[in-house]
């Protein structure tokens, strides 16, 4: 976002329940609506056909639901929070809600740009949940991992296991995992992920994913990891003190 | 009673655009059913792109849900993924709303926009797990009732729909509810009793409380069954729009639906006469909106919905009285709080048009699109659509110096009394108009869309016979072969989906059983083209023992009884008749909001009169006037002061206040 005369804010949000079978181009175009009934006064660009200046960070699919989605845009003047988390919120569809704002820096690089690390929790079908360890300790002990992936509607094979930064299973009565995926040199996709663990389980188990919820988006800077509102920040005296 | 929710939710991952089905958008509603109230569930029966914003629907879900006595819910057609996993399943059709079966309804109200989507409707009774034929059903299954422009010829499905509605909703709908509530407090005992008593409600036609009797293949009677059922059933009519202003939530889909914007009824009916045009003859008269509550509804509905569209709509809204000042002053409020574009769907085709278009389109000026709808001005003047080429060419030029580079051309082709002069008519017409935008850009373009006429009930060419598939194909490739060296570009309709929708359109009681077997064969979304296909309905015609040419491409006679004959959209059927003839003696007819009444039958028999604002005829264009204009891009657009003096003579004009 270019500061210059505005006020960028970086926004998180959640999306939760039958509302994620809408796609990321619908929760723009909802978020773009809802700007205008809230009356949020947004920035827009200069020329012939002018926009507002919203961007938004990698693509959730559809179907997944997510506590951690963000969005970068431009105000020409400063808004409070709770003009964000609640009548934003309430111009939303039922289940996206703003969960928390933080001002952005002046030429802050993208979300898109920046976010390095997605983390979501699957629950799987086609196993059961005693059985989900070992496939998860086998797949992390390979040094590689081949599926067939679908990229831009061709089948290849690719190696997924280095961009598995971590696979566990956080309750061990549930079939389900938490899985750390990097967004470079490519996104890897949780369905990629899903298909590595049923190579690797072999015949024994036809495992297929059931439910998806991302939890996390991580910035990583000079070797640490940073939840994307704390990067990055205002800090001069325009700062939401709000926001803490 | 059931929430099918978590069943469908797990069907939901396997589908293309699970959307569709979640509902949730703003303005809808999760109403409380109640055993006292009656419970509708209101069906277009079509994919949710195409139905969502059907105004008709979004209207009387409004008005159901106000009332005490009942509630109101909505439901599409499942896309064929679905449709294939609620079956696989056992998931019957449900509600978006509260995602309730459709079995558990009292009332199932279908939306009839378009013949090939009769199809759907039997599809989607059957999916309810209800009998798709009226007469197996019993006192437990929903009513089927349906609405919408097509129910003006109910005959192809009257053996399938219990209950036909004629006309406007927004009054009989209550009349309805009572009987239907009162049925229900009784113990819904018999379904002839409650079948009965809707058909003494007027503008409610009960197909099996009627004898059809034919002579070999024509049918020569349509009588009631009992005393108080009426012999023609006539169609209702809301006289004051200005009682209506709804939707006043106007729904706000989560995904990309057609029309996706807030839209503004201006006015309901049109008196251009247009000889092809069903909408414009069952809709008379012209009701126009107040100004005020016109631009209330914009504001507020812009307000509400946070949409950065609105699109002005009626059948020809540029006829609005003071369309003008209407986009002016909308335009200048919206300005002011952020950037709203304006449409006006129906463009007329005179430069006067252009000028509103261009105060309302300041950005983005891509593409206009106009409908002479034929080649040569003694067409136009068969199907009395007065527009001349002079108005034509002058409105291309205007659009063209005012930055616009695309222009779309709407024809219809197999119009009566058509030959190969009015076909290649379109191809010159084209080339003008590309050759007009080359001297203001290089990129100019124009793009000609021919569809293919097919005649309709209630209109003066009810009698015409439609042409072949095959003459439609000749004149399609006529055109393009004229126009293969031209830079303007040519689409067409399938002349085999008209051919299915002549089938449909003007059909008897005995195509219903075609439809069934079209259904049963697979033949759902007949809309669409990947879904389409002609084999499937002449198997069906075939196997009914049906000749499709006598449906289709046979001209009726005078004598003749027509299949909707016992229904009554106000017309005449003399008017209507005489209304032909004149067409075949290339004798336009004006409009009767700006010169004396010719009694079409509508305002003197129903006792009503055309509402407008002010009853003087829009500024230019010979359309608009009746003056003939100049050759060339000069236009005089006069622009009539607010409030003009009546003229005398008598409009049967009253001045909405």
């Amino acid at each position: 976002m270019r500061g210059d005369t505005g006020h960028p804010v970086r926004l998180r949000f959640s999306k939760r329940g039958p509302v994620r079978f809408i796609s990321h181009r619908d929760v723009a175009r909802a978020f773009e609506r809802a700007f205008r009934v809230a009356e949020v006064p947004l920035a827009f660009t200069a020329g012939f056909s002018p926009h507002p200046k919203i961007s938004f960070g990698p693509a959730l699919a559809v179907g997944y639901e997510s506590d951690a989605e963000y969005l970068d845009l431009e105000c020409t003047e400063e808004v409070d929070e709770t003009r964000w988390t609640a009548e934003v919120t309430a111009a939303l569809p039922e289940g996206i809600a703003v969960t928390r704002v933080a001002p952005l820096a002046d030429r802050a690089p993208s979300l898109q740009e920046e976010i390095s690390v997605l983390a979501y929790e699957v629950v799987l079908g086609g196993i059961p949940a005693d059985a989900v360890g070992p496939v998860v300790a086998d797949l992390l002990g390979r040094a590689s991992v081949e599926v067939t992936v679908s990229r831009k509607g061709e089948a290849r094979i690719d190696d997924i296991r280095p961009s598995v930064l971590a696979l566990h299973q956080p309750r061990p009565y549930e079939a389900c995992v938490v899985v750390e995926v990097a967004t470079r040199p490519r996104t890897l996709r949780v369905v990629d992920v899903v298909h590595g663990l049923r190579a690797v389980a072999g015949d024994a188990w036809p495992i297929e994913e059931s439910r998806v919820r991302r939890t996390y988006q991580w910035i990583e800077r000079g070797g640490a990891r940073h939840e994307p509102l704390d990067v990055d920040r205002r800090s001069d005296a325009r700062t939401l003190e709000a926001c803490a | 009673m059931s929430n099918l929710w978590p069943r469908i939710e797990s069907l939901l991952p396997r589908v293309e655009k699970p959307a569709r089905y979640i509902g949730m958008e703003r303005g809808s509603v999760r109403p409380e059913h109640h055993p006292g109230k009656v419970a509708w569930l209101l069906l277009y029966p079509d994919a949710y792109e195409v139905g969502l914003p059907n105004q008709g629907l979004q209207i009387l879900y409004e008005i159901l849900n106000e009332r005490d006595d009942a509630v109101a819910e909505r439901s599409y057609a499942p896309w064929v993924d679905l449709e294939a996993e609620m079956r696989a399943h056992g998931v019957p059709l449900f509600s978006v709303d509260t995602h309730r079966a459709a079995g558990d309804f009292d009332v199932l109200a279908f939306n009839l926009s378009a013949e090939l989507v009769f199809t759907n409707l039997l599809n989607c009774v059957d999916l309810a797990g209800v009998p798709v034929r009226s007469a197996q059903r019993h006192p437990e299954h929903p009513l089927i009732l349906a609405g919408g422009h097509c129910a003006f010829n109910p005959e192809p499905l009257a053996d399938y729909v219990d209950a036909f509605v004629m006309g406007d909703g927004e009054e009989v709908i209550a009349e309805i509810t009572e009987v239907i509530g009162a049925w229900k407090r009784s113990g819904r005992a018999h379904r002839e009793q409650v079948l009965h008593d809707l058909a003494t409600v007027p503008g409610v036609y009960v197909p099996s409380m009627y004898d059809v009797e034919y002579d070999g293949p024509r049918v020569v009677g349509v009588t009631p069954r009992y005393p108080d059922v009426p012999a023609v059933v006539d169609k209702r009519t809301v006289a004051d729009l200005a009682e209506w202003p709804y939707p006043k939530r106007q729904l706000v889909p989560l995904v990309e639906v057609v029309h996706d914007r807030l839209n503004v009824e201006l006015f309901r009916g049109c008196t251009r006469g247009c000889r092809f045009c069903q909408a414009g003859m069952i809709t008379r008269p012209v009701r126009e909106r107040p100004l005020e509550q016109v631009r209330t509804m914009v504001r507020d509905g812009l307000r509400r919905t946070g949409y950065d569209e609105v699109a002005l709509t009626s059948l020809s809204s540029a006829d609005f009285s003071g369309i003008d000042g209407l986009v002016g002053g909308i335009v200048e409020e919206q300005t002011a709080t952020g950037s709203v574009s304006l449409s006006l769907p129906s463009l007329r085709v005179d430069a006067f048009t252009v000028g509103v278009a261009s105060e309302i389109q300041r950005v983005r000026r891509t593409g206009l699109t106009f409908a002479p709808e034929a080649g040569s001005w003694r067409l136009r003047q068969v199907i009395n659509k007065l527009v001349t080429e002079a108005d034509l060419y002058a409105a291309v030029d205007a659009a063209f110096s005012q930055g616009w580079r695309r222009v779309k051309l709407y024809f219809l082709t197999g119009l009566p009394t058509e030959t190969d002069v009015d076909t290649l008519g379109i191809a010159e017409l084209a080339t003008n108009v590309v050759d007009i935008g080359r001297r203001y850009t290089k990129g100019a373009s124009a793009t000609v869309s021919v569809g293919g006429f097919v005649p309709k009930p209630h209109t003066p060419f009810q009698w015409f016979g439609q042409n072949s598939v095959d003459e439609l194909r000749r004149k399609v490739s006529l055109l393009r072969d004229a126009l293969r060296r031209s830079p303007a570009k040519v689409r067409w309709h399938d002349p085999e989906a008209s051919f299915a929708e002549g089938i449909a359109s003007r059909g008897d009681r005995r195509i219903g059983a075609v439809i069934e077997r079209v259904w049963r064969a697979g033949g759902t979304f007949q809309e669409w083209s990947e879904h389409f296909s002609l084999g499937r309905w002449l198997d069906a015609m075939a196997a009914e023992g049906l000749d499709p040419d006598w449906y289709v491409t046979r001209h009726r006679t005078e004598d003749e009884v027509l299949p909707w004959d016992h229904i009554a959209a106000g017309l005449h059927r003399d008017f209507l008749w005489q209304d032909w003839k004149a067409a075949l003696a290339e004798h336009g007819l004006p409009d009767c909001r700006w010169t004396p009444c010719y009694d079409c039958g509508v305002c003197t028999g129903y006792a009503l009169e055309h509402v407008v604002a002010a009853n003087v005829p829009p500024a230019g264009g010979s359309q608009g006037t009746g003056q003939d204009l100049a050759t060339g891009h000069s236009v005089p657009v006069q622009l009539l002061p607010a409030g003009a003096r009546p003229r005398s003579g008598g409009t049967g004009a009253r001045v909405a206040g």
